[in-house]
């Protein structure tokens, strides 16, 4: 099989780097692929919504797995659904949510494929109830770089199976997988929407609320100082009875072209949130699973609101007996650094078991995105620090910066990891940019 | 999307990226599908993703355009109302120059093998009183380049047979569409320059099927091949010939 030639990056738009790029429409072509490749190493890639350089290859091999994109059976009785790699969230929603199903476990976006969803083993507003994407997982094939077809479970191949689940793709190509989706009786979520003061006040509204409540997350202001410092709104969810129709999508728009530099600036972004703070009352209402769960899906590229420079989405997860502090010395960080965040979210994470390089761990979590300012690099490295503090570890997923050392230090696991990689992959035949960055061999 | 559960749809060659495309729009609509190729597990793997996404009834029939065995059983008990003939190979030209067996089959495939199946689609649907069919040719069927020639002679050709068959079904009941796509990502153009660049096949098919919808005679898709060629047809030989494209 032949590779194309094309320029690619992460969600965050930096690095662009040039790719081999092979477009395998069969499974079978995956074998091909390997003993095409001829000493350049592959990395799988799906639909490109993690952040930094994990699904980039810089003039090596990346593998796009988006055409391997076919149901292969759905029970509808037991809504446990085998699928190739590429089916994505989006396919989900449109063929599974009018037959009253839903994915268990959903990331923000719909953007993303089964085979990215295990590697990055991602996690939604439910995690601190049901964890991460691992706990619908039954099974999966993986293609290991030897051409061996591993079926991998909790029972098979179980080493292989946790290390893939967040392994990045780098123990092999996820061929298909077999979930199990949830039970709902519409395409709405009832939506409480909760304004809080500041911090002490957001956790202590998530101690007092979330165990009774399958979604919660909050939005946060990251540019409110002092006593304000941390205020926000928290949105909690429960699938709303009813009936089921495909979930009402309202005519997607596109950002056309690069926003130029100036246009997210302190200024813009304070105003932004101070509207959004303001606009958010507290209430009750009813939303279609489009809005709730993927509200920037309905702007196509939005990413180009950061110009061409990018942006980077730096997301840690703090422990959670020192959570609070983590998240306190983050946004004052952010705040007197004057880098100004257009959004931000927090939730709790719950404890739920994970492979060796799962990210979540009980506590709380904040995602922020940052304009690929100058100095950013030394900025993210500081951040890094302050994460390796107070305990804390960054997702992979999100990732463009990190040094192997703080890697190191906040996967205590990576040893496990790297045991099954060399097992499965002895040639070091998978790579990414990433990889190769924090010395994943 | 309207739902036709009377509309019955063969696809030929149904396993390439552009009738992939064409079948899940005719199967969101209700249509009952015969998917026909060479590759049976494919064939299967493509029908059971029809199955899961629309409930679609979906049948599979081995056909290939080597084999005059499947060609001549290809329509047996099967009531069609829509056929689309899309199989097809691209051999590029010093290979096909080079190997004369390379050649003959991508003369076999991508004309004689139509010019073949569409005689017996043409009666069959006469016989039943009406019926659509599209034929799948290519933009490089329009002017031969001194780069592509082999594979642009077969699709001129199979342009030249689609364009006359029409003629002759006229007031018949029975259209064919002579389908003209530019290069379009699919596993085809695998590899080649520029494929990130090249037509979606999701947008090609859609196209393709509102033309046969509407009984058009001759698409270009995307559109704007309608116009380039007109361009390059205009050229004259005198310089055309010099051209190196």
């Amino acid at each position: 099989m032949k590779p194309g030639r094309e320029t690619l990056s992460g969600w965050g738009r930096h690095p662009r780097v040039a790719c081999a790029v092979y477009r395998p429409d069969r499974q079978g072509q995956l074998t091909s692929v390997l003993r095409d490749a001829s000493g350049l190493s592959q990395i799988a890639r799906g639909l490109g919504r993690s952040y930094g350089d994990a699904s980039t290859n810089q003039d090596q091999g990346v593998v796009d797995m988006t055409a391997l994109s076919r149901f292969i059976a759905f029970d509808e009785s037991t809504g446990i659904l085998t699928a190739e790699a590429g089916v994505s969230y989006a396919d989900l929603v449109d063929v599974l949510l009018p037959r009253g199903w839903f994915a268990a476990v959903t990331p923000g976006t719909k953007f993303v494929t089964l085979g990215g969803a295990i590697a990055a083993d991602v996690h939604g507003k439910n995690h601190h109830r049901d964890g991460s994407f691992n706990s619908c997982v039954r099974s999966f094939e993986l293609l290991t770089p030897a051409g061996e077809l591993l079926t991998c479970s909790r029972e098979l191949n179980a080493e292989v199976f946790w290390a893939t689940l967040g392994g990045m793709g780098l123990t092999g190509f996820i061929q298909t997988a077999t979930i199990q989706l949830r039970k709902v009786q519409s395409a709405f979520v009832d939506v409480t929407t909760t304004r809080v003061g500041n911090l002490d006040a957001m956790l202590e509204h998530f101690t007092k609320t979330d165990e009774d409540l399958t979604y919660s997350v909050a939005w946060i202001d990251c540019l409110a100082k002092g006593d304000r410092l941390g205020r926000g709104v928290v949105l909690q969810g429960e699938h709303a009875p009813g009936t089921c129709g495909p979930a009402p999508s309202k005519r997607s728009k596109s950002v056309p072209f690069d926003f130029p530099g100036f246009a997210l600036n302190p200024l813009s972004v304070r105003a932004f949130n101070g509207v959004y703070y303001a606009s958010h009352g507290s209430g009750q209402a009813k939303e279609d699973v489009n809005t709730y769960f993927y509200p920037l899906d309905a702007v196509h590229h939005w990413n180009r609101i950061y110009g061409r420079r990018g942006f980077v989405q730096y997301q840690p997860v703090f422990p959670v007996a020192d959570a609070d502090k983590g998240v306190r010395a983050l946004i004052q960080k952010l705040v007197d650094a004057r880098r100004s965040s257009f959004l931000a979210v927090l939730k709790q994470m719950g404890g739920h078991e994970g492979g060796p390089l799962g990210f979540p761990m009980k506590g709380l979590t904040l995602a922020v995105d940052l304009p690929r300012a100058p100095g950013i690099e030394n900025f993210l490295n500081e951040l890094d620090r302050l994460v390796l503090d107070h305990g804390g570890r960054v997702y992979l997923a999100k990732d463009g910066s990190m040094s192997p050392e703080s890697f190191r230090r906040m996967y205590p696991r990576l040893d496990e990891f790297l045991q099954v990689k060399a097992r499965v992959d002895p040639h070091d035949l998978l790579s990414s940019d990433q990889s190769r960055r924090l010395k994943i061999t | 999307m309207s739902q036709e559960p009377g509309l019955s749809v063969l696809i030929v060659g149904a396993t390439s990226g552009i009738a992939r495309a064409i079948a899940a729009v005719y199967a969101a609509r209700g249509a009952a599908l015969v998917l026909a190729g060479r590759d049976g597990k494919a064939l299967e793997q493509d029908a059971d993703d029809l199955r899961v996404r629309y409930k679609a009834v979906v049948k599979t029939r081995l056909f290939d355009a080597m084999d005059r065995a499947t060609q001549a059983t290809l329509l047996d008990n099967l009531h069609v109302s829509v056929a689309v003939l899309c199989h097809g190979v691209m051999i590029d030209n010093d290979t096909a120059r080079s190997s004369p067996d390379a050649h003959r089959s991508m003369i076999e495939v991508n004309y004689t093998s139509y010019a073949l199946l569409l005689e017996q689609l043409a009666d069959q649907m006469q016989r039943q009183g009406g019926g659509v069919i599209g034929v799948v040719s290519s933009v490089a069927g329009d002017r031969g380049r001194g780069s592509n020639y082999c594979y642009g002679a077969t699709k001129a050709a199979l342009t030249a047979y689609a364009d006359g068959l029409r003629g002759r079904l006229y007031n018949t009941g029975v259209h064919v569409v002579t389908i003209k796509p530019g290069p379009t990502a699919t596993p085809m153009t695998a590899g080649l320059a520029h494929q990130s660049k090249m037509a979606n096949p999701v947008s090609v098919a859609k196209q393709i099927i509102r033309a046969m919808d509407q009984r058009k005679n001759i698409l270009y898709t995307p559109g704007k091949w309608r116009l380039i060629m007109a361009v390059i047809r205009a050229i004259p030989e005198q310089v055309f010939k010099r051209m190196s494209i």
